[in-house]
């Protein structure tokens, strides 16, 4: 293997953190060694919702990163160390601790500091600034003993901490140098109604007032002086006076620096000395810094890129922002002041409501380019949209921020009329049909799931309710919008229907559909049936009033392949299989011509199988020793495992004979979608325990069960469920969980979407299956019990049924096989032929295609 | 090879005259009612045509139409899923689950393609397909 380069990161806030993520995501951790350095003693947390630890929330629910997810990622993480020099020349970079260390590539992510004015007196006891959780956590200590606290500065941050101070039960004053409130996001007007609806909040505001000293009682605070003399009696000060980027590092090691601070950057983040990188906050892009999260993930992204060898460019950035301040709702957005040429503005001033809303159109009206809101934002991320995507805004533009009920014909903005392309997230950059594509083709349902899933929503939240609508909108294409219905022919949920035929003991579909449902039923609700009656009543599937149930899978209890062939697959529990069963196999599909594959289950699918050719491979299959496998089935798959302690040098358990036992109890389980299991001998994981629904780790001690993992299209890592358990208890809690799953699921819902899904999460199915907090335990067991005693291998029932065998002609009317089954050789197997490889049969009459109609217009 | 267009163009006619004998076509007998399990389909083969023959769940009512599957390519209508979509009777294929009318052959889910279809009968408890007679055409 070839030494990786290495990559270091200095800063491990929100932007070095967003690195970290598109860094991984896109395959750098291959190439590069990638270690992050950061000053603060934690991992990077979001600091834009730093205030609300201020409102109940803790430090683990704004935490962005976390030892174990960079572990995950496979990038290191060196915490509560500050690089303090950096030598571009020899490429390297020191720490405080004295440690150095080389780079192929850095990546500076220091961000900003909090600026405080020269003012005499700012280094006393009880001055703050409001950056990080241990600025929140001195804040909290010091106010303890406070009745007053000062903020310097009326802008975002200060009405934030502001409102902080408030809710430290404190009486707040805001004091701003400049005439008005927020005074980069907001106009007169808007600052006005602003300050009308804060001081009604308590807090207040002192306009135009420049600080001069910060006066002492002894060596602590008591208040501040101003220039005309004036002064303001207070027990702490926060200063939020605006940022200056942290380009110190930078400074002093020769790159260059923006006019007005930050390290110079090009469009790629280069900075000017070679293999340097800067993001976020002290990076300063043509001259400009940036204090949003937004711009900052985009400068991540762009540099993850340009280091990949991908081409991208930061382009031009949005600095809309939306904020409750205090509870007052503010948004500006776009060309908030109307500086394009020949722009016009329309506003309302609502003096009762204290609201205001400002629009700046194009010059021609036909386009928004920016606006503010105050007191009522709601239309917030609608306007934005307007702005973003230059969409028509009509005739009537003032209609969008008409007072609801004026009757003024609103042109409503459909989420259906945006096109694929709109940004909705501009946080993370998420466009509509990113969002789209994950509903449909995730099958989401809830806005938590759509938020984990495409990031959208999880930053600042302001397009939390556009990705609401866009939900609203997919599901209601998908035709669920309100119904969790499971088609058209029954107006139930699965899970209802579940309930429906246990607890009215209905044996058949026809019962079923009859008593509770209309028509005839179809492909999606035919097959969920069958699976509930089977998962309750275990009767055989093929029985003649199930047959018609089942998809062809299930019907000939084969895998059906492109070609109309089935494959094969014999259990083979634990993959433990003896050198004879091995022989019988081969000899098996030799004999039949089939093509074998070992599969990713630990086991061997033999396809090419025509219809008429299953019960006879079945027939030899069993006479040799073998039961389905029941991977044609929404059922118990496989339970795969490592060689364990019986061989392993390492092994701590004897993880094959645990997984017979729980492969061989629940073989042939029917659950709403297939399941899949997995025992290793000890933490080395080499059975992958951890992608399964079910997974086994052996401990000195006994076992560790994860649940609710899966490989496939989306993977996720089964969750540790119970530490230390031995075998009888992993089976009792499998139990459980398995029947809890199978009651419970949606139609082709997995575990881990089900666990997503379900709420209370991980510790609800504890609460569940270990405490037993719905008193269903005994019932889930004995569910459990009688499906493991009506076990039936269903090729044995079938081959020894001559009536179902007629299921297996080639044609009702003959035994011609069908005559479009073609196989070609290659590398020393059957594969089928291609369509064109079998032009030849139908041009020889051998094959008759039926000539396709175009269907009749009228 | 014959032209299936006659056929069709006659169906509505046909439906009102099934035991008649048309010059066009013969009636083929493929298999007992009983062979076939209520709401399934099973494949026949007549004069090396596969077509599939589906038995309505709750009724005698039987439907013939190509076994062949467009979509895939391969001949496997007949193992798939019957029901109805808004009560219009269909089939879905087994490979990917597109939907046909079994009246009339129509792609529920493209309606640019559509399967030939044939009229049935039971007669004395057997399942009797009208297939075009060859020899017109190609
Ligand atoms: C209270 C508050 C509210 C906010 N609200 C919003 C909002 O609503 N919307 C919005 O878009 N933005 C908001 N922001 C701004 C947003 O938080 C920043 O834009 C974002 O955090 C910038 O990320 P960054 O990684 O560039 O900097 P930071 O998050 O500041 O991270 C930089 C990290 O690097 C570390 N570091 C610095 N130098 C070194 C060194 N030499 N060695 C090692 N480590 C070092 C620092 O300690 C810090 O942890 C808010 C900020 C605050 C404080
Ligand atoms: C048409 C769809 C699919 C077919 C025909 C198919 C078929 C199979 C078969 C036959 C096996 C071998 C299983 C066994 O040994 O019993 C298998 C294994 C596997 N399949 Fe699929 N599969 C399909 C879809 C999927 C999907 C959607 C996922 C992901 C969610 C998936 C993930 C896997 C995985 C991870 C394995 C390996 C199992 C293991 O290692 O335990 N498959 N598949
Ligand atoms: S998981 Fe442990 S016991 Fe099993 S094969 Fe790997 S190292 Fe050996
Ligand atoms: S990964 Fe795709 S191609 Fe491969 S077996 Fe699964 S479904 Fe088929
Ligand atoms: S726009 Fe900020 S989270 Fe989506």
């Amino acid at each position: 293997m070839t030494e990786r380069k290495e990559l270091l990161v200095v800063g491990n806030g929100m932007v070095g953190h967003h690195f970290l993520n598109e860094a991984a995501a896109r395959g750098l951790t291959s190439e590069y060694r990638i270690r992050a350095f950061g000053e603060e003693p934690r991992p990077a947390y979001d600091r834009v919702n730093l205030s609300k630890l201020f409102d109940g929330k803790t430090e683990s629910d704004i935490a962005l990163g976390s030892r174990e997810h960079y572990e995950k990622l496979g990038v290191e993480l060196e915490l509560d160390e500050t690089v303090v020099s950096m030598d571009v020349k020899a490429q390297t970079v020191t720490t405080q601790r004295g440690r150095t260390f080389a780079y192929d590539a850095l990546v500076l992510a220091t961000g900003s500091r909090p600026f405080v004015p020269d003012v005499p007196g700012k280094e006393l006891p009880g001055c703050f600034v409001y950056r990080t959780i241990d600025d929140l956590d001195q804040i909290r200590a010091h106010a303890a003993s406070c009745k007053t606290g000062i903020v310097i500065g009326g802008g975002l941050l200060g009405l934030e901490a502001a409102g902080a101070l408030v809710s430290l039960g404190l009486k707040a004053h805001v004091v701003e140098f400049m005439p008005r409130l927020m005074p980069l996001q907001v106009d007169d007007v808007g600052g006005a109604v602003l300050k009308t609806r804060i001081e009604s909040m308590g807090v207040e505001l002192h306009l135009g007032k420049k600080t001069v000293e910060v006066m002492k009682s002894g060596e602590r605070v008591c208040g501040l002086r101003f220039a005309d003399g004036e002064e303001l009696e207070a027990d702490i000060v926060v200063f939020s006076a605006g940022i200056r980027a942290r380009d110190e590092l930078a400074r002093h090691s020769g790159l260059a620096v923006g006019d007005r601070g930050g390290i110079a950057v090009d469009m790629q983040c280069r900075a000017s000395a070679p293999n340097v990188f800067a993001i976020g906050e002290c990076a300063a892009l043509a001259g400009k810094t940036y204090g949003l999260v937004a711009p900052g993930y985009r400068m991540a992204e762009v540099a993850v890129r340009t280091l990949a060898g991908e081409s991208a460019d930061c382009g031009s950035f949005d600095l809309s922002t939306k904020l409750k301040l205090l509870g007052v709702d503010v948004g500006s957005f776009g060309d908030a002041f109307g500086a394009a040429p020949g722009s016009k503005t329309i506003s309302l001033y609502d003096g009762v409501a204290r609201t205001y809303k400002k629009l700046v159109l194009s010059e021609d009206q036909k386009h928004l380019l920016g606006g503010i809101l105050v007191g009522d934002a709601s239309s917030y991320s609608e306007l934005l949209t307007y702005v973003q995507n230059q969409l028509d805004v009509g005739e009537h533009p003032e209609a969008l921020i008409a007072p609801a009920g004026g009757g003024s014909g609103k042109p409503a903005l459909g989420i259906d009329r945006l096109p694929d392309t709109a940004i909705i997230c501009s946080c993370n950059n998420v466009d509509k049909g990113a969002i789209a594509c994950a509903i449909r083709e995730q099958k989401l349902t809830k806005l938590a799931m759509v938020k984990s899933c495409t990031k959208a929503g999880t930053t600042c939240g302001s397009c939390a309710t556009l990705v609401g609508d866009i939900l609203k909108s997919e599901l209601k294409r998908a035709g669920v919008a309100v119904t969790n219905h499971i088609c058209e022919h029954f107006p139930h949920s699965r899970q209802e229907l579940y309930h429906l035929v246990r607890v009215r003991k209905i044996q058949s579909f026809d019962q079923l559909i009859a008593e509770h449902g209309k028509g005839e039923g179809c492909e999606i609700c035919k097959p969920a049936v069958a699976s509930i009656l089977a998962s309750t009543w275990n009767d055989y599937i093929l029985k003649a009033e199930h047959e018609g149930l089942q998809d062809t899978n299930d019907r000939f209890l084969a895998n059906i392949q492109k070609d109309g062939t089935y494959s094969v697959v014999p259990r083979v529990a634990a993959g433990e299989i003896t050198p004879d069963q091995l022989i019988a196999l081969g000899t098996i599909a030799k004999r039949h011509g089939l093509y074998t594959k070992i599969t990713g289950g630990q086991r061997i699918d033999m396809f090419g199988a025509r219809l008429e050719q299953l019960p006879a491979v079945w027939r030899e299959l069993i006479d040799a020793g073998f039961e389905s496998g029941h991977a044609y089935g929404k059922a118990l798959r496989t339970v795969k495992s490592c060689v364990g302690s019986t061989w392993c040098r390492y092994g701590v358990q004897d993880s094959v004979g645990l997984a017979l036992r729980i492969e061989n109890r629940y073989k042939g389980l029917r659950s709403p979608h297939k399941l899949k299991g997995a025992v290793s001998g000890c933490a080395r994981e080499c059975a992958e325990a951890q992608g399964k629904d079910f997974g086994v780790i052996a401990t000195e001690k006994g076992y560790n069960l994860y649940l609710c993992g899966n490989g496939g299209m989306k993977p996720q890592h089964a969750l540790l469920f119970a530490s230390d358990i031995d075998e009888e208890t992993v089976i009792r809690y499998l139990d459980r969980f398995l029947m809890f799953y199978v009651r419970t699921a949606d139609r082709l819902q997995r575990t881990a979407a089900w666990l997503n899904n379900l709420e209370g999460g991980l510790d609800y199915v504890k609460s569940v299956v270990i405490d037993d907090s719905l008193g269903i335990c005994a019932e889930l067991e004995a569910e459990m019990d009688h499906v493991v005693d009506t076990y039936q291998c269903e090729w044995k029932t079938t081959v020894e049924s001559p009536e179902r065998l007629t299921r297996f002609q080639p044609f009702v009317n003959s035994n011609e096989p069908d005559p479009n089954v073609v196989f070609v050789r290659e590398r020393g197997q059957i594969r089928p032929a291609l369509w064109e490889e079998k032009q030849g049969l139908v041009e020889a009459g051998q094959v008759h295609l039926p000539v396709l109609q175009p269907a009749l217009s009228a | 090879m014959y032209v299936s267009d006659d056929i069709s163009e006659k169906r509505d006619e046909l439906e009102g005259m099934k035991d008649l004998e048309l010059s066009e076509g013969r009636w083929v007998e493929v298999c007992r009612l009983s062979r076939i399990t209520p709401g399934t389909g099973a494949a026949a083969l007549i004069d090396g045509e596969q077509i599939a023959v589906v038995r309505a769940r709750n009724s005698e009512n039987v439907f013939a139409l190509s076994n062949f599957d467009p979509f895939s390519k391969a001949f496997v209508i007949a193992r798939g899923i019957v029901g109805d979509r808004e009560g219009t009777p269909k089939i879905a294929s087994p490979i990917f689950k597109q939907s046909f009318d079994l009246r009339t052959g129509e792609c529920l889910d493209d309606p640019s393609v559509r399967l030939p279809v044939y009229p049935t009968r039971i007669t004395d408890g057997r399942i009797e397909v009208l297939v075009p007679s060859r020899g017109h055409g190609s």
